[in-house]
């Protein structure tokens, strides 16, 4: 399976914790929002950590 | 049903005939036999009955217990209700019915606190900060104490408001024959689909209550809110229509609301403004006064807020004397239209009695 | 596409929040809504009753359910109201350290020692946030508050070991980093009986963690080996987690209930 990740910018703080928690250092901040720059495993921790609930992890088919 | 009752036990009584199903209080003199009673009686009558730990948790477990649906009420005294004015506050913010019923005592403060006084009027028309209003009534008898609590219930239902009911200790512990018939208890109006909780198109019309439970997803909160009760601490037209509405709520009612009774002569030349205990006293004094040859005639004041001030305007007449177990409160509303003569005695238990009326009138009278 | 799955469960039109960025009040929020998504809990059930400050305002306006937003302390008094004469709700108080263990802290002791069936998760922000940043009775040792500009020497509470000391059915403690272990806590409490406290440790950002000179990100990773088991915590450097206390006596509600049988 792969997966993305959505970001809604209008929720997003810029907070920077997705980027953070990501175990697989997937997730950069460009430009204030964050971006999947790396593979995503889909365990959603950026998902559960998001304080604005904008950041959301699909299944890609 | 007739019955030798003190004025507490009338109280409690006037509860349960309202349908009182709930009552949460902390024990203070001299109002704590109304709280006995409502625990043995209430676990009996499959109501809710707990002591709480504080007069601060007396009266905010009876508004929560209101919010989700209950007929709710608490009991104290000074102290107590000092305490609990932000409590009420609350309630008059969030519109939600609860009846408190304050038995004074000598204050301030700890006070004489098995003696009777009539020093929390002021604080129980004007103790919240804030721009609110509230319904206040003022039995003088353990009898009138049967009614007026039922009467509170009714009034708090109909308008979604606290309303306080003041006794006294003279009241609260003297004991009389009550007599009481038809008294129906209240009900509670609830909404059947989700309406605006705090407004309404209709300036006289008070939306029934949200049901908790039902998926209405209702907003309580002591913020300022809308009508839906979504917070907002930003805008004044929000802020205005809110506070204007809870306080017209109880004053664009003020003619039904203001109960009073008028007693006496006609054509007085002397006019006694007074509401609770004190009253029995005044009426001795007018029997006395009459065989001196002095018309007089009693105003008493059983709602102490709001006020219909015409009546005040229309009744007052002559020389005008407002009898008060404090150092006078009730007098400032009296001023406004005569010139007052107070008679104020307080602190010990020591009762006005009709011979210090009878006295103060004729010395002032000569 | 794909929105966050909390979002089914909050008020659309009051996102974004007001919460400071990398506030973790978000993130308490994140926790409890995936223990009702696994459970299916039926939010209509669920009343949410909240005092004054920051975390008070997690379940009013957010989260899309019943919600009582009362006086500074008062959650848990009024929580009781609603708890008794509505007994079939499940009544659950959102709210700081502040709110509930400081103005709020006799309701809070007198419910635990009812065993009042009320759930209970205490944000712990370690300071008055709302009010910006004034120490709080759980402010550690040493730190610079507002009110506390030289440090703070007072020494703080802790409430958890309190609290199991009184007949309190549920005591526990989770950091804000452990999002499985806090999700999993509220799902066993949220349908027991009695008294359940959670105790979600979860610095201030604004006025504790910036200070620190620490991200968001940065506090919640540091907060990953700082949280520690409480069976083998070293409390003069770690943070103490885990259940303090799980027991299944009858709750207020129960006790209430059978004394109004054996009177009739």
């Amino acid at each position: 399976m792969r997966f993305k990740v959505n970001v809604d910018r209008e929720l997003c703080k810029s907070c920077g914790i997705c980027a953070s928690i990501c175990g697989r250092s997937a997730i950069k901040m460009n430009s204030g929002f964050p971006e999947l720059v790396g593979e995503c495993v889909g365990c959603r921790l950026c998902e559960f950590y998001c304080p604005d609930f904008a950041i959301s992890v699909e299944v890609v088919e | 049903m007739r019955r030798l009752m003190t004025g507490n036990e009338a109280v409690a009584e006037g509860a349960l005939l309202a349908g009182c199903n709930f009552y949460s209080g902390y024990p203070i003199t001299p109002s704590s036999e109304i709280m006995h009673i409502m625990a043995a009686e209430l676990p009996k009558r499959g109501g809710n009955f707990i002591q709480a730990e504080d007069e601060l948790a007396a009266i905010n477990i009876a508004v929560g217990a209101s919010i989700a649906g209950a007929i709710a009420m608490t009991a104290t005294s000074g102290p107590g209700f000092s305490l609990m004015q932000e409590g009420i506050g609350y309630a008059i913010m969030t519109e939600v019915p609860v009846v408190i019923v304050n038995v004074m005592r000598v204050g301030p403060s700890t006070g004489q606190a098995t003696k009777p006084a009539q020093g929390d009027l002021m604080q129980a028309r004007w103790g919240r900060h804030g721009d609110q209003a509230l319904v206040v009534y003022a039995p003088s008898s353990p009898q009138e104490a049967l009614y007026i609590t039922h009467k509170a219930f009714e009034t708090a239902e109909l308008l979604r408001t606290p309303v306080v009911v003041l006794t006294d200790e003279f009241i609260a512990h003297g004991r009389e024959v009550v007599e009481y018939y038809d008294l129906k208890p209240v009900r509670r109006r609830i909404q059947e689909k989700p309406e605006p909780p705090f407004g309404s198109e209709d300036p006289t019309r008070v939306p029934p209550l949200p049901p908790l439970g039902e998926g209405f997803n209702v907003m309580f909160t002591g913020s300022t809110h809308d009508e839906w009760g979504y917070r907002d601490v930003h805008r004044q037209e929000v802020h205005f229509k809110l506070v204007k509405r809870i306080w017209d709520k109880i004053w664009m009612n003020s003619k039904s609301l203001f109960l009073y009774e008028k007693q006496g002569d006609d054509d007085a030349e002397v006019t006694f403004v007074c509401y609770g205990s004190v009253s029995r006293s005044v009426k001795g004094a007018i029997a006395v006064l009459r065989s001196k040859g002095i018309r007089a005639k009693l105003l008493r004041l059983i709602t102490l807020w709001p006020i219909d001030w015409e009546v005040l305007e229309r009744e007052i007449e002559g020389r005008v004397f407002v009898p008060e177990m404090s150092l006078g409160q009730l007098s400032f509303d009296v001023e406004k239209f005569a010139k007052v003569e107070k008679i104020n005695k307080v602190g010990g238990g020591i009762p006005i009695y009709p011979s210090d009326i009878v006295k103060a009138v004729v010395e002032v009278m000569r | 596409m794909r929105k966050h799955f909390a979002r089914k469960y909050l008020r659309e039109e009051v996102l974004p929040s007001t919460f400071c960025p990398g506030c973790f009040n978000g993130i308490v929020i994140n926790a409890f809504l995936k223990a009702v998504e696994e459970l299916n809990a039926d939010m209509r059930k669920v009343v949410f009753v909240s005092g004054i400050g920051c975390s008070s305002w997690i379940p009013s306006p957010h989260i899309k359910a019943d919600s009582i937003h009362t006086l500074h302390g008062r959650a848990i008094a009024v929580a009781t109201g609603v708890k008794i004469a509505r007994p079939d709700l499940n009544v659950v108080v959102i709210s700081g350290d502040g709110d509930l263990a400081s103005i709020g802290g006799n309701h809070l002791i007198h419910a635990a020692r009812r065993n009042m069936d009320l759930l209970v998760i205490m944000v712990n922000n370690l300071v008055y946030g709302m009010t910006r940043g004034q120490a709080s009775p759980t402010t550690p040792l040493g730190l610079r508050t507002a009110t506390t500009p030289y440090g703070n020497f007072e020494l703080p509470m802790d409430i958890c070991r309190i609290l199991e000391q009184t007949n309190a059915n549920y005591v526990a403690r989770w950091c804000i980093s452990n999002f499985f272990k806090l999700k999993d806590s509220i799902k066993e409490a949220f349908f027991m009986r009695g008294f359940r406290f959670i105790e979600v440790y979860a610095p201030c950002i604004t006025y504790v963690v910036r200070y620190e000179g620490k991200t968001p990100g940065e506090k919640i990773r540091e907060l990953f080996s700082v949280c520690m088991p409480k069976e083998t915590a070293d409390e003069r450097k770690a943070i103490p987690i885990g259940v303090f206390k799980r027991e299944d006596k009858p709750g207020y509600v129960e006790m209430y209930s059978e004394y109004r049988r054996s009177i009739s």
